[in-house]
C-alpha cells in the first residue's frame, strides 16, 4: 500500500475540487508513479497554470510552482535548463496546454526537454465555469457555444507526436491503473513526455450537455475509449467519436538538456575574449541593511 | 559648479574596450553573475541574446531562445526559482508581451532582470529607430498595485554599470529590475574603461532548517530570504495573493499586509536605489531633467548655454523608477524653470511637474520621429526659459 499522506499536504485539505471531478484519480495516479520510481521529493519540482487541475500544485508536498495561464511548461522549461538533476513534472488542463498555451506546448516537444506534461482533459474550461475549449467536440455545448461548438477539436496527443514528444500516451480516469502506470513511463522518460489524462467535469462539461449524475460522465468516458490495439483494427469510419488510449509514441532521443550539456563541454577550451573583473561578493543581508553602495 | 561628467570614460584602468550599449550588456551580466538567459529577438536588442548565446556556454552558463516573449520571461522567472541569476532582453512589443509575467516576478518575488531597448511605438512602430516611449509601460505595465525598479544609463560604459547594478538591485530586494537602453545606446560604439573590480550581490538564503522556511516571511527588511528549489524546502510559488506561507488567502487582514510589504519592501529603500547625477549652477534660474541618450545631448545643451553666460543646472536620472522625486523636488525649490528633454510625449515630464509641485515651471522638449534630441532643440528651450517665456 502507497502512503500517499506522504506526498500531501494535507493541512492544505480540503480540495477545492468538486463532488464528482476526475481531478483527485489523476493526481493520486501520478503520486503512485512517482512512489513506485522512489523519487527523492525534494528533488521533484510540480508546475501548473491556472484552472482547476492546475490547483493540484497547492495540495502536493513537493517543490511547487503555480504560474500564470497557459505557461506553464515555459516555467517549466526555465526550471529544468537551469537545474536538469530536478525531476520537472507539469500539471495542466486542456485550455491552460493547448489554447494560450499551445505555443510553449509544441515547442517543449520539438526541444524534447525532459519535462513530464500531465494533461487533465476535460474537454473544457472548468474553473472559469464552463467555457468552450480547444478540446470541446465539434456540436457539444459550453457557455460560449450556446448552440453547440461550431469549430473542430484538438487531437492532443497526435499534436505533441507530431512536434517530436519522445513519449505519449492517453489514459482515463476510467482505468487508474494503467493511467499511472502510463505516468510512471513518461516519468522514467529522459526526454518530453505527455500523458493526456481523460477526466470528467460534471460541473461543467456534464452539466452544460446535460450529461447527468457524476456517475454518467464516467459512463460517458468509458463508452468513448478503446485501447489502442483494438482501434488498430477499426475503420476510421468506426473510430470517428472513440478516444483511442494506450502508449501511442515511445522512442528514444537526444534530450535538450543533455544536449546542451555536450555542447557545453565541446566549447569549453575555446578561449573567450571577455573582461571578468575581480568580483566582491556582497551578500544581499548586507546590502539590504545599506552596508554597501550598491 | 561641477563639470559635466563624460559618461564614457571611467577610471583610466582595466581593460579598454570599443563596444556598444547591447555588447557592454551583455558582458557586464555575465561578470555580475548571470548564468541563464532566456529571451526571443527582436531589434534592437538581438545582439545581447546573440553575444549571449555564445558567451554563456562558455562560462558553464544556460542560454536559451525561446518560443516567444511570453515563454521567454517565464524561462526567465523558473531559471531564478532553480537559483540561477537569469536575464532576459527585448524591445517594445516583446516588452508589452512580458508584462503578465514581469507581474507574476513581482509578486513572487523572483528576482530577474529585463533589459528594454527601446524604439519607437506604439506597436510595431519603429524597429532600427530610438525612443524613449516605454518609462510609463516599464512603471505600469504589468496590472495591479506593484512596486518596481528601472534604470537607465546614458551610455555604453554606464550601461556596463547599470546592468551589474540591475542584478545587484534584483537579489538584494528580491525583485524583478527592468533595465531602460534605447536604439543609440544599444547601437553606438563608444571606446570604454571596464572596471578592474566590481561588487555582485548573492541573494539571501534561508537557514538549514528547512523545516521552518516560510518563503515570505516577514522579516526587518522586508525582504524574505529565498531558498531554490532542490534544496529540501519544497515551498509552494503562486501569482495568487498568498501569505507568508506562500499559500493562497483570502483573509482581507492578510492580504492587505503582504501587498503593503511588497510594495514597502522597495518604497522604503528608494533613497538607496535611486541614483541621479546633478551638474549645479548656484546662479541658475533654469533647470533641465534628462535621462538616456538625451541625457547626453542635454548636457552638451547646458554646455553651450553656460558659454552663452545663462546659468544652467541639469540633474541625469539614472533611476527612473522609484522616481526621484526629492533631487526633483530641490532642483524646483533652486530654479524657475525646468527643461524636460525626452524622446516621447513627455511621460516622465508629467513626473516632474508633479515632483515641482508649482515650484517652478515645466517645459517639454519632445521629439517622437525617430530622430534623437539634438542639443539646439534643449538648447533653445534653455534660451527661451531663461528669458522668461
Ligand atoms: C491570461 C488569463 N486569461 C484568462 C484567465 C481565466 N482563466 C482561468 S482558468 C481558465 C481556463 C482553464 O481551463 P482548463 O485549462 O481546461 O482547466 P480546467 O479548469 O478545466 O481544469 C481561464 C480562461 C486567466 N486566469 N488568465
Ligand atoms: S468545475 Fe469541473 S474540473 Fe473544476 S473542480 Fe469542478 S468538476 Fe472538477
Amino acid at each position: 500500500m502507497i502512503d500517499f499522506e506522504k506526498y500531501l499536504r494535507i493541512k492544505k485539505f480540503p480540495l477545492i475540487w468538486c463532488a464528482g471531478c476526475g481531478n483527485g484519480i489523476v493526481l493520486k495516479g501520478m503520486l503512485g508513479a512517482i512512489d513506485r520510481i522512489g523519487l527523492d521529493k525534494n528533488k521533484i519540482t510540480v508546475v501548473s497554470g491556472i484552472g482547476c487541475s492546475s490547483r493540484a500544485t497547492g495540495y502536493v508536498d513537493f517543490n511547487t510552482l503555480h504560474t500564470t495561464h497557459g505557461r506553464a511548461i515555459a516555467f517549466a522549461t526555465g526550471v529544468k535548463f537551469a537545474n536538469p538533476d530536478l525531476t520537472v513534472l507539469v500539471v495542466t488542463g486542456d485550455g491552460d496546454a493547448t489554447a494560450i498555451g499551445g505555443n510553449h506546448f509544441i515547442h517543449a516537444a520539438r526541444r524534447n526537454i525532459d519535462i513530464t506534461v500531465i494533461l487533465y482533459n476535460n474537454w473544457i474550461y472548468g474553473m472559469t465555469g464552463g467555457q468552450v475549449s480547444p478540446t470541446t467536440p465539434h456540436g457539444m455545448r459550453a457557455t460560449t457555444a450556446p448552440f453547440g461548438n461550431p469549430e473542430g477539436s484538438f487531437d492532443i496527443s497526435r499534436l505533441a507526436i507530431a512536434a517530436g514528444a519522445s513519449f505519449v500516451a492517453r489514459g482515463s480516469v476510467t482505468s487508474p491503473v494503467k493511467l499511472s502506470q502510463y505516468i510512471e513511463k513518461g516519468i522514467r522518460k529522459k526526454g518530453f513526455a505527455l500523458i493526456e489524462a481523460f477526466t470528467p467535469c460534471p460541473t461543467a462539461f456534464g452539466r452544460q450537455n446535460k450529461m447527468g449524475k457524476a456517475l454518467d460522465n464516467l459512463e460517458w468516458i468509458k463508452e468513448r475509449t478503446i485501447d489502442v490495439k483494438k482501434a488498430d483494427a477499426l475503420s476510421p469510419e468506426e473510430l470517428e467519436d472513440k478516444l483511442v488510449t494506450g502508449i501511442l509514441v515511445d522512442v528514444e532521443k537526444s534530450e535538450y538538456t543533455d544536449l546542451y550539456a555536450k555542447l557545453v563541454e565541446s566549447v569549453r577550451d575555446i578561449p573567450v575574449d571577455l573582461h571578468i573583473p575581480e568580483r566582491e561578493v556582497v551578500p544581499a543581508s548586507i546590502a539590504v541593511a545599506g552596508g554597501e553602495e550598491l | 559648479m561641477s563639470t559635466v561628467s563624460n559618461t564614457n570614460a571611467g577610471p583610466a584602468k582595466g581593460a579598454v574596450r570599443v563596444m556598444t550599449g547591447n555588447e557592454a550588456c551583455a558582458e557586464a551580466a555575465i561578470a555580475a553573475g548571470c548564468r541563464f538567459y532566456g529571451g526571443y529577438p527582436i531589434t534592437p536588442s538581438s545582439e545581447i541574446a546573440e553575444i549571449l548565446s555564445k558567451l554563456l556556454p562558455r562560462v558553464g552558463g544556460k542560454f536559451i531562445q525561446m518560443e516567444d516573449e511570453i515563454g521567454a520571461m517565464g524561462a526567465v522567472i523558473g531559471a531564478s526559482l532553480a537559483g540561477a541569476k537569469a536575464l532576459t532582453a527585448t524591445s517594445g512589443p516583446g516588452f508589452s508581451l512580458k508584462q503578465e509575467n514581469i507581474g507574476y516576478a513581482c509578486m513572487a518575488e523572483v528576482p530577474c532582470v529585463i533589459v528594454n531597448v527601446m524604439r519607437g511605438g506604439p506597436s510595431t512602430g519603429l524597429p532600427t529607430l530610438p525612443s524613449q516611449s516605454d518609462v510609463m509601460q516599464a512603471r505600469w505595465g504589468t496590472h495591479g498595485d506593484h512596486p518596481i525598479i528601472a534604470l537607465c544609463p546614458r551610455g555604453v560604459r554606464e550601461t556596463y554599470d547599470l546592468t551589474v547594478r540591475s542584478f545587484n538591485l534584483a537579489e538584494t530586494y528580491r525583485t524583478p529590475v527592468i533595465l531602460l537602453l534605447d536604439e543609440i545606446i544599444g547601437h553606438v560604439n563608444e571606446k570604454v574603461f571596464l572596471p578592474d573590480r566590481i561588487r555582485v550581490v548573492e541573494r539571501v538564503k534561508p537557514g538549514a532548517d528547512v523545516t521552518e522556511y516560510l518563503p515570505y516571511q516577514d522579516t526587518d527588511t522586508d525582504v524574505p530570504p529565498m531558498a531554490s528549489f532542490g534544496e529540501g524546502h519544497r515551498f509552494h510559488v503562486t501569482g495568487l495573493v498568498h501569505d507568508e506561507t506562500g499559500f493562497p488567502t483570502n483573509n482581507p487582514e492578510k492580504i492587505e499586509h503582504v501587498l503593503r510589504r511588497l510594495n514597502r519592501k522597495i518604497d522604503r529603500y528608494a533613497d538607496r536605489i535611486i541614483r541621479v547625477e546633478e551638474d549645479r549652477d548656484e546662479n541658475a534660474r533654469v533647470g533641465v531633467v534628462a535621462y538616456g541618450s538625451t541625457a547626453r545631448s542635454a548636457s552638451y545643451a547646458v554646455r553651450l548655454a553656460r558659454e552663452e553666460g545663462i546659468p544652467v543646472s541639469i540633474l541625469s536620472l539614472l533611476t527612473i523608477w522609484p522616481f526621484p522625486e526629492e533631487p526633483i523636488r530641490e532642483m524646483a525649490n533652486r530654479v524657475s524653470d525646468i527643461v524636460v528633454p525626452e524622446m516621447n510625449l513627455g511621460q516622465l515630464a508629467h513626473e516632474v511637474e508633479w515632483a515641482a509641485c508649482g515650484k517652478a515651471r515645466v517645459h517639454k522638449v519632445n521629439r517622437i520621429d525617430g530622430e534623437p534630441i539634438h542639443p539646439q532643440y534643449v538648447l533653445d528651450a534653455i534660451r527661451a526659459a531663461a528669458r522668461g517665456k
